[in-house]
């Protein structure tokens, strides 16, 4: 079985890659290069999978996971320039991709604890552009 | 791994009408969307392919390329047009939501080569929504 919690945070990035050309930039992040940096508000849907406790009949209690993604996702990245305040981004690229998968490390050690495990973490950047996340599995099939 | 989502839109009217049918047994099949002068719909379209990050981008999927591939495959035949007069193969097909995504699924998956040549990212699955109750989703793997 696997269960979803949603939570959201406002923040600004920028898309460029410093070792590329300015068109080059332009040509793969379009808008999202323009240096000033610009903002989303981001919807995390965070989902795990495990049977339910024959005693409390819950994967896992909402409350505690609740818990755990406001302190280490909501917190360092609410209303946030990510490149400037949130590391890795100050070296890695906040793409949609790179913030699922930071994402999904930040919340990893808290989470797989025996019991029900991290299955996906989906980022929406804008309702039109999401990316799910699996996990370092390789890329087979 | 990663899945990159990307969401469109388009408006096209159509009726669900089979040639092999009766008037009536089309009227009871279909019951408001045989209605002879057809419906319109707006269709939300998700397009999702599958990769790994690419270093130098920080990206599975190039979504500029992305759209400039489904807009020449999808909106641009679609957009404000009624499908069953002016969209192939609906002439002859239903256009019924799992035609409609058999045929965005085909389209993109015989076109996907030549925006993506590398092995990834590769297209994983089309959805259609005819409304927002109404939802289907194929996978590229049950299409030619």
């Amino acid at each position: 079985m696997v269960i979803t919690r949603k939570v959201e945070f406002s923040a600004s990035h920028v898309c460029r890659n410093p070792q590329l050309s300015e068109p080059e930039n332009r040509r793969l992040f379009g808008l999202a290069a323009n240096p000033h940096g610009h903002g989303h508000n981001y919807v995390v849907e965070v989902s795990l999978a495990g049977d339910p406790d024959p005693v409390t009949g819950m994967v896992l209690d909402l409350k505690d996971l609740k818990e755990v993604l406001n302190r280490e996702v909501v917190e360092p990245y609410d209303h946030r320039f990510l490149n400037y305040e949130v590391p890795p981004f100050d070296r890695v690229i906040p793409t949609t991709e790179n913030i699922a998968r930071d994402i999904w490390r930040r919340l990893e050690p808290h989470l797989n604890r025996g019991g029900p495990k991290l299955h996906s973490v989906r980022v929406y950047e804008t309702p039109d552009l999401y990316v799910d996340y699996f996990g370092d599995e390789t890329c087979s099939g | 791994m990663f899945r990159v989502t990307r969401r469109y839109e388009f408006s096209a009217s159509h009726r669900l009408h089979a040639a092999g049918l009766s008037e009536e047994e089309n009227r009871r099949l279909y019951g408001k969307c045989n209605h002879p002068y057809g419906h319109g719909h707006n269709y939300v379209v998700e397009v999702s392919a599958r990769g790994p990050v690419d270093g130098a981008t920080g990206r599975a999927v190039d979504t500029v390329l992305l759209d400039e591939m489904v807009a020449r495959q999808v909106l641009d035949r679609f957009e404000h047009r009624n499908l069953n007069a002016q969209v192939a193969p609906f002439e002859r097909v239903v256009p019924t939501s799992e035609n409609l995504g058999v045929e965005i699924c085909r389209s993109l998956k015989a076109h996907w080569k030549e925006t993506f040549p590398g092995e990834w990212p590769k297209l994983e699955k089309i959805r259609i929504a005819e409304t927002p109750r109404n939802i289907f989703e194929i996978r590229t793997d049950e299409i030619e």
